[in-house]
């Protein structure tokens, strides 16, 4: 009869202290940052930065001490659980605008944006425009077109006939 | 007579290639020389040089590590030290101590303010920095780097020395060789 007392209350307690001690696992875990992210994932952030004292540099690959420093702190952001959006919003927060590879849709900036298609759109009306204006020129009246040579300007080649005319 | 038939007004116009409307080419010149101003704009803003001696320093705000805001219009009255630097930089640690000295030396005094402008920096290593050399005056990020950007500093460190009413009357490219040269600007400043 005892053993049957016994065996069920040590199971118990063996199932007691077994989740006690995952349960103190967990808290001594939660402090604990995520996962060291790798230099690609680092990378990955920082080749869309620019460090101001190399310019024209991609941080990903400039070797300067200050750069460096800026690395780390982008695995530092990146293993706090932070997106590559909240980062680079950090960066330029802190250091400018001119730290981001792309400038912000904002202010004068949106011109940078809107101004090359609005010139090529442009581009593109007026070459269409010229195009066709070329095709619609109407032959000289009285000037039979099937008899010029494709390349021959109407008006320049009746020019020339009133002036054989006139020799 | 022949001349006339040769070439009639009809035919003349038709021959022409169609123009383009007024309004097109009226627009056309209008965005061309906006963007001409543009490009003259900000070529004019990116060459205007620092802010040379004797100017009127424009009005700033530094944030410093301890998260108050200092602004150099409510330190009318005092010379201004801004000294930019960085934990990464290795002639800033070159003065360093002399800078803490030389702010040891004013500040009973209180008519000297040193302000310490960290450019370009990560906080931790910028922390470190100021903790290693025992550097106990005013310090904080240049946020957006707007401070770096009114005197247009070319790198660090460099330090600009504000005379009692604001105006710029020193300023040190490199780091600083001895204590003696420090006092040697803030000096007369001072007196």
């Amino acid at each position: 009869m005892k053993k049957w007392i016994i065996l069920p209350a040590l199971f118990l307690a063996l199932v007691v202290a077994l989740v006690a001690l995952g349960s103190v696992s967990a808290q001594g875990a939660q402090p604990q940052a995520g996962p060291t992210p790798s230099d690609d994932q680092v990378n990955a952030v920082a080749r869309d930065l620019y460090c101001p004292v190399c310019e024209n540099i991609p941080l990903d690959v400039c070797p300067t001490q200050a750069c460096a420093q800026w690395r780390d702190l982008i695995r530092q952001q990146l293993a706090a659980g932070k997106t590559k959006e909240e980062i680079q919003q950090y960066f330029a927060l802190h250091y400018g605008d001119r730290v981001l590879s792309e400038p912000p849709r904002q202010g004068l900036n949106w011109l940078v944006y809107i101004l090359p298609p609005l010139c090529f759109l442009g581009g593109v009306y007026l070459v269409v425009r010229v195009l066709r204006s070329a095709r619609k020129a109407p032959p000289v009246p009285g000037t039979p077109s099937s008899a010029l040579p494709p390349s021959d300007d109407p008006y320049v080649r009746r020019l020339e006939e009133e002036l054989k005319k006139r020799n | 007579m022949e001349n006339k038939s040769l070439i009639t007004p009809a035919a003349d116009e038709k021959a022409r290639p169609r123009q383009l409307p007024a309004w097109v080419i009226v627009l056309a010149f209008v965005l061309l020389l906006a963007f001409l101003a543009l490009i003259w704009w900000g070529l004019n803003r990116s060459q205007q040089g620092s802010v040379q001696i004797n100017d009127s320093v424009p009005p700033f705000t530094l944030t410093g590590f301890d998260g108050k805001q200092y602004a150099t219009k409510d330190l009318a009255g005092k010379v201004i030290v801004v000294n930019f630097w960085a934990s990464w930089c290795d002639p800033c640690k070159q003065e360093a101590a002399d800078l803490e000295t030389a702010w040891q030396y004013y500040r009973p005094g209180g008519k000297v303010v040193f302000m310490g402008v960290d450019w370009v920096d990560t906080e931790p290593e910028a922390r470190s920095y100021l903790s290693q050399f025992g550097i106990s005056y005013l310090n904080g990020p240049d946020l957006r780097t707007a401070i770096s950007q009114i005197f247009r500093i070319k790198g660090v460190p460099e330090t600009y020395i504000l005379d009692k009413t604001g105006h710029l009357k020193n300023v040190k490219i490199g780091p600083f060789s001895s204590l003696g040269e420090i006092r040697g600007m803030i000096d007369p400043l001072v007196n």
